[in-house]
Formats: structure tokens, sequence, C-alpha cells
């Protein structure tokens, strides 16, 4: 459990990654605002709280790696990795721009601290189980996290991997879904719904739980939860809004790649 | 000459003493080991072998997250599948993210057989060309398929290999030496260059060099194991030497061997060249001798194409 100290701070820390977020896409004028805020608090808790990382050693052999198989919400992480110190915050201004070393996807080749490269939705989680694999093999006793968008759960591979993580017992994969109920075209009850995910997950032989993913102290705790599962890998199903911070676009179905004025930006991280 | 072998067997051998060899190595599969044989590594290797049952798209994902942890996999399936399955979580997660995942698409071509159409890659080595960087290969004989594994363990980077199913004659001994990327010229020749790929058309651009002598030509024959990178050099001396091309491979004349030697040709040295290959048509169920036939893939349909060639190279001449 976290102290009301702790939590105050991660959740000033939030605030900064968020307003770091929207400071980037403000400043290119256009972005993946939308999945990038509603993924801001359980990226805050894993990089600041629970990921067994070293800034200064990017490619760690035995640290714990984060998979953001929803490449879309990179301006979000980037923020984190800034902050962390994997690279300097200057960078942020150049999201997108020929040339970045931070594109609209995550790119393991690209960008420090980025763990591997995802953009195509659904290969995320089967990319994770890889890792797992291979961190077993090499009896390294690390983590391997997975978010993975709603969205992104329409893609047959997705369950593909659930299958197969749930089969080989990579207990060590603790996945998340950024259950904001948006997705690109418009709300999941109307595009492609996908209900009952809990249940899905749970019949495919996972450890579900299921939070609110902009609560800190219940992020904390599905994690710790997780990391003591024996058997199973863990799916934490997160209900998130997308926009989440901004007031503008919170829940708005155009939210997922929109444009966003700088002043419009500054203002928004005024209101944090 | 010793006695034929089967490929499948031989890259399994291989992979299992490789595998001794390099602790990096592990196997995957998408239920096909029966078909591969590959279940000797699982023996020995059981931890280093994982069977994802039938998804090969979660496979190839699977294998880019075992190389960016430092691991070096061998991932198998049929080549209908490795190609048209797998395409876009091999191009993202392995070639895109500049990973080293070796895989390995078997029974290529006709040699799919008793599969039938549905099996019948004819387009695998079209479609993974036009992936940057990407080194694609077919082995003509049991030595190369052994010497070629050992290069492509020592390369850094995605390949793509055509595994032939069934039998292959041995054409080379122990002692020849090979390079991916650098094509191996079997038999030397002033007339025509057959330039083929792969067991099957290999063997056959073998047979029709000696019923071209019949007819008083000399054909040069070319193992191009590697399609891409092509062998630049290989293919202009060629030119140069026999001012006619013929391509020879067991997949459509569309995007393989045909076409990227045919590119070369056209930007470097302009050549009468003919194609041997499917025409731009699906698979079919039959007998390997029967698919042969009925897909033009024999030393009897490169002579027709060799003569072609010559006879536009004697025009060119002329002009």
């Amino acid at each position: 459990m976290m102290d009301d100290k702790t939590l105050a701070e991660l959740t000033e820390k939030a605030k900064e990654i968020r307003a770091l977020t929207i400071d980037a896409i403000g400043y290119l004028g256009v972005g993946h605002l939308g999945g990038s805020m509603s993924v801001v608090e359980v990226l805050t808790m894993l990089y600041y709280r629970h990921m067994d990382i070293d800034p200064s050693n990017p490619r760690k052999v035995d640290r714990d790696q984060l998979v953001l198989s929803k490449g879309h919400a990179g301006p979000a992480l980037y923020s984190v990795l800034a902050d962390k110190g994997y690279f300097p915050k200057d960078w942020l201004h150049t999201l997108n721009r020929g040339g970045t070393r931070l594109p609209s996807h995550c790119d393991r080749n690209l960008t420090p601290g980025i763990d591997m490269t995802t953009g195509s939705l659904g290969q995320g989680l089967s990319a994770a189980i890889g890792i797992a694999l291979s961190h077993r093999l090499d009896g390294i006793a690390s983590k391997i996290y997975v978010i993975i968008g709603d969205g992104e759960s329409n893609e047959g591979q997705v369950w593909e991997a659930a299958q197969a993580a749930a089969q080989f017992k990579l207990n060590h994969i603790i996945a998340f879904t950024d259950y904001n109920k948006l997705q690109l075209d418009g709300f999941m009850y109307e595009i492609m719904n996908i209900e009952d995910l809990t249940a899905k997950w749970v019949s495919f032989g996972w450890f579900v739980q299921r939070i609110n993913g902009h609560d800190l102290a219940q992020i904390d705790l599905a994690i710790e939860r997780a990391k003591k599962e024996p058997l199973r890998p863990s799916m934490i199903v997160m209900d998130t809004i997308k926009g989440k911070g901004v007031d503008f676009a919170e829940n708005q179905s155009t939210n997922h790649n929109m444009k966003l004025d700088y002043e419009t930006a500054l203002s928004a991280i005024a209101k944090l | 000459m010793s006695k034929p072998l089967e490929m499948r067997a031989v890259y399994t051998e291989t992979l299992l003493k490789l595998g001794r060899l390099d602790e990096r190595i592990v196997l995957l599969e998408a239920d096909l080991m029966r078909a591969t044989g590959s279940e000797n590594f699982k023996d020995e290797f059981p931890h280093r072998t994982f069977n994802v049952g039938v998804a090969e798209a979660n496979m190839v994902s699977i294998s880019a997250g075992l190389s960016s942890a430092g691991k070096l996999p061998f991932t198998n399936t049929f080549a209908c599948f490795a190609a048209r399955r797998t395409f876009d979580q091999f191009f993202i997660s392995a070639n895109y993210a500049r990973l080293n995942v070796k895989l390995v698409g078997s029974d290529p071509g006709v040699t799919a057989a008793l599969n039938g159409g549905t099996h019948m890659a004819f387009e695998d080595m079209g479609i993974m060309r036009t992936i940057p960087k990407l080194v694609i290969f077919e082995p003509s004989d049991p030595i190369s398929l052994i010497k070629l594994m050992h290069a492509c363990v020592d390369y850094y980077g995605c390949t793509y290999m055509r595994l032939h199913r069934g039998f292959a004659d041995v054409l080379y001994d122990d002692t020849d030496e090979f390079e991916l990327g650098k094509g191996k010229i079997l038999r030397q020749g002033q007339d025509v260059a057959l330039i083929a790929t792969g067991v099957v058309m290999v063997g056959e651009a073998l047979k029709a060099a000696e019923l071209l002598v019949e007819r008083g030509i000399s054909a040069a024959v070319v193992d191009m194991h590697t399609i891409k990178p092509i062998d630049r050099n290989l293919v202009i001396q060629l030119a140069e030497t026999c001012g006619a091309i013929v391509t020879c491979e067991n997949h459509q004349v569309i995007n393989g061997l045909g076409s990227a030697v045919a590119e070369v040709l056209v930007e470097e040295i302009p050549t009468p060249m003919a194609r041997v290959g499917v025409k731009d048509l699906f698979g079919e169920v039959g007998t390997l001798d029967y698919l042969k036939e009925r897909f033009g893939l024999t030393a009897t349909v490169i002579v027709e194409h060799a003569e072609r060639a010559l006879e536009k190279k004697k025009i060119a001449v002329k002009i």
C-alpha cells in the first residue's frame, strides 16, 4: 500500500506527465491525444514505482520491460522517459518531425528506453511473450508489462497471444487493457463491441482484475496482486477515459488523433 | 555423387548441431513439427522449443520478442503461411524492428504437391522481396543447405529461407564455400546462362544444359540461391559472357528470381532473357512430377525458353 505522501507525489508526477504530453502534441499541433491521456496514470505507476529499470543503461539485460502495444500512445511514454532521464526533455518538441527520435509509434531503435517497436496493432502481447520466454530461459526474474488498447483488442492476434501466454504459464507478464470505450471510428459498442472483456480474459486462463485506470492506489494494488500470481499471466482491465484531463477532449469520439493548437494546449495544461 | 538426402531432415539435423554450439538458438513451430520433423531439436532442447499451436502470426511476433531479448529464433512453417499469413508480423515486429528472426518456409511451390493449391506458395519470394534489407534464399542441395544455414546464423538480421520438401541430389562437396548473396556457377557455358534457384529448378536447369549440348548450345548453369540481395555482379558477368539469360524458379515469374535478374539487366546491361516459372496461375493438387509438367517447370520448357532467348539474341546482334 502506498502511504499518503507517496500517493501525493505520484499524483503530482502524473500531472507533470500529462502536461508534458499535451505540450508536445500541442507544440506539433496534432497527435494521438486521447489514447495518450488515458494511459498517464498506469505509466506513472509503472515507471515511478514498480519497474526495475536504469535510465543510464536502457538495454540492461535483467530490466523490467514495457511493451506499449498501443504504440500510438508513444507521446505519453516519451514524456515519462524524458522525465526519467533517458533522453533530454527538449526532444519532446521534436515529436513526429522529420528526423526525430520520437516517432508517432514506438520504435526500439530510435528512442532510448523503448523496449519494443509497436504500431501495427495486435502484435505487442506476442512480442512480450517472446521476451518473457527468453527471460525465463535465462533465469531472469523480470516482469514484462504490456499495455493493450481496447480497440486493439478487436485484433485476432491478441487472442492468439492470450492463449499462448496462459499455455506457457507466463506469470511474469502483467498486461493492462486501456478500456476507454472508444476506438478510432467511434464508441466501441457501436463499432465492434468487446464485452464481456473481463470474462473473456478469465476464460482464456488469465488472472484478471478490473480497476479504475485513473486511480493510482487501485493501479498500485492491482500490480502488487499481479506480481504475486504464481502461475497465470495477469490482465488488469482499466476503465479509463479517452482524453482524460483535457476537458474539451474527454470522451469525445473525435479525440483519437486530433488537432490541438499550442495556445489551447497551454490553457489545457493550466487547468490540470 | 552421394545418394540424395531429404532436405527437411538435413535442416533439422543441422539446426540441432547449430543449437548445440549456440545457446541463443531457439525453435518455434506452429503445429507443424511433425511435418518439418524438428522433434529431434525438441527432444534435446525442450525448453528452447516453443510450439504455439496453429497461430503463425503470433509465432512470428513471439520470435521477434525472443530476438529482442537476445535469442536467435528459427521459426518454421509452410512457405504459404510464412508469407501470406505472417507478412505484417514479419514486416513490423521482426524486420522494421531490425531484429534477427530466421523464418523458414518449407514445401515451397510445387513441392507442396498433395497439399494442393491452398498450400502452394508460388508468391512467397515475391511478397518477401518487398521487405527492406531482408535476405531471401533457397538452398539447392543438402551441402548448400548446411553451409547457408551456418552463414545465416553468422549474419545479424532477418532472413527468409525456402526449404525444399523431399529428396535432393547432392550437387556440391564439403569444400565448396557459400556466401549469402553470392551465386554459384555449377557449369560453365558461352551461349546462354540458365540462372536457377532451389532444388527443383537447379536440377531441371542442369538437365536442360545437357539437352542443349545435343543441340550444339553451350549453357552455363548458375545456382542463384540468394534472390535478395541478388548477385548483381554475377548477373552482369553472365550477360557479358553469354548474351542471353534464362531464369528458372519454382515460383511465380512475378517478383521472384526472374524479376530480380531482369531488374539488374534492364538497369545495367540490357540482354535478351526468358523466364521459366509459374505464369500467373494458382497452385493445384497433384504429384510433384505432374505439377512440374502442369506449370512448365521442366528441363524441356527451359530448353524452349533458352532457344527463344537465343533467337532474340541473334536479332539483337543483327540490329
